[in-house]
């Protein structure tokens, strides 16, 4: 894959300035943010307030599942809508063929859901990653539209554009968005760890590898064809947890907001906005983004006022922080300690540095 | 007969899709660019021929005069305010950026023209040409003509001009390019623009034969995607073979199975294409190891 | 004794033929040096040995076992370890991940354990040690200079203690001191019982540096021998400088 540029602090540095906060800074921001996300309904119950909590955890979820595929991987797919489909489905179907109440029995199929998604994803995934670069981005896209239209066709199965309607719960009141709201944060927290093994494990390392360079990653003995399909039906299990949740609080599935073009890049753009390939970027960009897009939906109600308006934001974000919330704060927060470091050592001497450049050159021809 | 007569139709609404996938698969190919917004634009350019033609009764055809230099503008303004500043991940940035831009065009579309669908309905088309059994509708026949004039000048343009030589060199390295001093931003810029006009130009004929509104742009470029990458992403020939393969297939499988399946059936066929050749049918081989 | 034996390997792009049946024949735990005139095969050669292409025709063997046309991680596996004549390395992870990558490790559980396991990490320190890196260790990989680069590439091949070494132009873009600094470490792998295959286009680095030289010419095996006697072989001087008709020196 390709190789971003990278600012050049660190080999110039007197010595080393870790990358990232130190651990008691990471740990006490993740527990601060949890019981944040815990007290919100709770603090502000108004059943318009928690159904954006709703939204923000059932993207929240998406955006950390595709975060493990094409963040660690680096294979952008634009097409991840497929398992938000497959898990709305998953669940619709199951409910209405078994007959199942609305209620707190339906968040039981939300792994159900998952499983589906992630077992269609392995034969869709084993064709789609024989190609890179653009044409993966948009033979997913593909795929996304594949699945849209067999939805609209298969009517027997799906009721085609007629949708499929689903049994209500019957909770009311400001109570109604709260059992959502914490599943959906449950299923976050479960991804998020999820995401947060695989960053650290040897097998996560491996992938990172893939992404730098795939073929120099083949050539120490990973398993490139392997890890990325695990990675890849990882994903689409924790996107197709999303889909199922988020069938059962619409209370209906139609193909066309199933299988849903403006859910892939949705997904996408968060993760680009918080950081990709990063634990927090898509959590950051979940948090700030879905409640900002369901604001503007609310404040403008109109529909194209609000893509208007979300476009125009979207563009100002790849423009102003190309690089995404998180690598943008880090970077600069260690930049300074990077100056004061060396300012430090302004007056020593400068260490001897035996074997270094050769002729100054950077990085890879 | 049925079956002749979906052929003939296949052919003939393919060329104009030729036009738009052919803007699609060249910015590609200059420019990295998978141009996500192509849907929208030619909406863009058949809400223009509508217009011109609703109030002040220009022909489209004729209209493509003023709409096909307008369009070229977009384009090229695009480029210079959106794909230019970009410095990093471009390839996937671009992407995002043009899918951006194509929100806020479909927002103000809608804004404008609201989502009651339209139709560009001139004289002609509803008529046709009947030969023997064969029926051919005029409107198809002549965008189909106006398809093989402007592809025509494209091929002139790539392959007969310095212009040309120039893009083609850059499409194939843009480092080298730069370094025997082809202007890389000037080629880019009109590119788009090139891109951009040529999707208006489909878009004028997919607004006389189809009712829309600015939501049909998803449609659009998921076909006009499939269509790319069915030929192979850049390349032109493999753009104009599978346009036409493509609404073949569609026009043929609604006559003799169901319309429903027609296009369900182009994207299997994309499939097994792929399984055998990843690259698309006329794509450049994968890069060698070293 | 030889350690990779390739028998009348074919490859061709189109009409070209990068291969045209070519035999070979490595030595073990000795310092082989493979030269030739561009164009004549070398780094195709490598890549077919390794993996990343597969050969048209022939074989590749290693120790009397067939590896002809298996895979990378297959051919690392086995034992072989390359660099690449562009230094590639992972240029957003750090310095120590970098060495991590090729640490190997078989099966599901261990693949889902923590990648800097202790004894790991021990190794991998010892490597970047080896070649003087180690205290750049949790730098990012993609800040390290040109040379750097380089090193980090000869260690992580080293990580998970390979047979044999194919390295492409070490010495291509390298400052001398650190020249010899790459010398001495494949001298000290190689006293360990690494073997080694290394193409150069700096002869006198391949004449210090190798026991054996092998001269490849348009795909295929022209001589191959001591040092002292492939530079004074007439042949080796004509592949060089051109079929054209002789002439006296």
């Amino acid at each position: 894959m390709t190789a971003t540029e990278i600012a050049p602090v660190g080999a110039a540095s007197p010595q080393h300035v870790p990358y990232r906060p130190p651990r008691a800074v990471r740990y006490g921001a993740t527990a601060g943010l949890l019981v944040l996300l815990i007290a919100f309904p709770l603090v502000l119950p108004n059943p318009t307030v928690t159904s954006i909590g709703v939204f923000t955890m059932i993207y929240l979820i998406a955006a950390i599942g595709w975060n493990i595929f094409s963040g660690y991987s680096g294979y952008i797919s634009i097409g991840h809508a497929a398992y938000y489909g497959i898990g709305q489905y998953t669940v619709a179907l199951i409910t209405i063929h078994a007959h199942l109440p609305g209620g707190w029995g339906l968040f039981g199929l939300l792994p159900v859901a998952g499983v589906v998604s992630a077992l269609a994803s392995i034969p869709i995934g084993f064709l789609l990653l024989r190609v890179r670069r653009h044409t993966f981005i948009v033979l997913t896209i593909a795929i996304m539209f594949i699945l849209q239209l067999l939805a609209f066709n298969l009517t027997r199965f799906t009721n085609g554009s007629g949708g499929l309607t689903m049994p209500f719960p019957t909770w009311t009141g400001n109570f109604f968005n709260m059992p959502f709201y914490y599943v959906g944060l449950l299923a976050a927290v479960v991804a998020g760890a999820a995401a947060w093994w695989i960053r650290r494990s040897k097998y996560g390392l491996g992938l990172f590898a893939i992404r730098d360079d795939e073929e120099r990653a083949r050539g120490l003995g990973i398993k490139v064809t392997r890890s990325k399909l695990i990675a890849y039906a990882a994903s689409a299990f924790f996107v197709g947890i999303a889909g199922g949740l988020y069938a059962p609080f619409v209370g209906s599935v139609y193909p066309q907001f199933a299988f849903d073009p403006t859910f892939d890049l949705a997904v996408a753009v968060l993760v680009f906005v918080g950081g990709i390939g990063t634990l927090s970027g898509p959590v950051l960009g979940a948090l700030v983004l879905i409640p900002l897009q369901q604001y503007f939906y609310l404040q403008f109600g109109n529909a194209n006022l609000y893509l208007i308006a979300y476009g125009v934001l979207f563009i100002l974000i790849l423009r102003l922080l190309p690089g995404g919330i998180v690598p943008g704060v880090t970077s600069a927060w260690r930049a300074r300690l990077v100056a004061r470091a060396r300012a430090r050592q302004e007056d020593t001497r400068p260490e001897d540095t035996g074997l270094k450049d050769d002729a100054g050159q950077k990085g890879r021809a | 007969m049925l079956i002749l007569q979906a052929i003939i139709d296949g052919i003939l609404i393919g060329g104009f899709y030729a036009l738009m996938a052919a803007g699609l698969t060249l910015v590609f190919g200059v420019m990295e660019i998978v141009n996500f917004a192509q849907g929208i634009l030619v909406v863009l350019g058949a809400y223009l021929s509508y217009a011109l033609y609703s109030h002040l009764h220009i022909d489209p055809f004729l209209g493509l005069l003023i709409t096909l230099p307008a369009m070229f503008l977009v384009g090229v303004v695009i480029y210079w305010t959106m794909i230019k500043p970009i410095r990093r991940d471009r390839v996937i940035m671009s992407l995002l950026t043009m899918f951006a831009v194509g929100t806020v065009i479909e927002g103000i579309l809608d804004l404008i023209f609201t989502s009651n669908l339209v139709q560009t309905t001139t004289s002609y088309v509803n008529s046709s040409v009947q030969i023997g059994s064969l029926i051919f509708p005029e409107i198809y026949l002549y965008s189909f003509a106006m398809a093989v004039v402007l592809l025509s000048a494209l091929y002139w343009l790539l392959y007969r001009t310095k212009f040309g030589r120039n893009l083609r060199a850059a499409m194939q390295n843009p480092t080298a390019a730069r370094m025997v001093g082809i202007d890389i931003d000037r080629i880019s810029a009109f590119t788009l623009g090139i891109g951009v006009s040529l999707a208006a130009a489909g878009g004028m004929v997919f607004g006389s034969t189809n009712s829309f509104d600015a939501a049909s742009s998803y449609d659009l470029i998921s076909r006009l995607l499939a269509i790319v990458i069915f030929g192979g992403f850049g390349s032109l020939s493999g753009a104009l073979v599978a346009s036409i393969v493509m609404l073949v297939i569609e026009d043929v499988v609604a006559v003799v199975w169901s319309p429903t399946w027609g296009q369900t059936t182009f994207y299997l066929v994309l499939i097994l294409v792929l399984l055998v050749r990843p690259q698309g049918l006329f794509g450049r081989t994968a890069v060698r190891a070293q | 004794m030889s350690v990779i034996q390739v028998t009348d390997l074919k490859k061709s792009y189109g009409g070209i033929h990068a291969l045209s049946g070519c035999s070979m024949t490595f030595e073990d735990k000795a310092i082989n040096g493979l030269i030739g005139p561009n164009g004549s095969g070398k780094t195709t050669l490598f890549n077919v040995i390794t993996g990343y292409e597969t050969a048209d025709s022939g074989q590749v063997s290693l120790r009397g076992q067939d590896i002809t046309n298996a895979k990378p991680d297959e051919v690392f596996e086995q034992g072989i370890g390359r660099t690449f004549q562009i230094t590639r390395i992972f240029p957003r992870l750090t310095v120590l991940e970098n060495v991590h990558v090729a640490a190997q490790r078989q099966g599901f559980v261990a693949q889902a354990r923590g990648w800097d396991s202790a004894a790991e990490r021990e190794r991998a320190m010892e490597v970047l040690e080896f070649v003087g890196l180690a205290r750049l260790a949790p730098e990012i990989a993609g800040d390290l200079s040109y040379g750097q680069q380089k090193l980090l590439e000869f260690a992580f091949i080293t990580m998970a203690r390979p047979s044999v070494i194919l390295l492409d132009e070490p010495a291509g873009g390298v400052n001398p001191s650190l020249l010899r600094h790459i010398s001495d470490r494949i001298r000290a792998l190689n006293s360990e019982g690494v073997t080694f295959i290394i193409v150069e286009h700096d002869m006198e680095f391949v004449m210090r540096l190798c026991d054996q030289v092998l001269v490849m010419h348009q795909g295929s095996a022209l001589t191959s021998g001591p040092p002292e006697q492939v530079r004074s072989d007439p042949a080796v001087l004509e592949a060089y400088l051109g079929t054209g008709p002789k002439e006296g020196s």
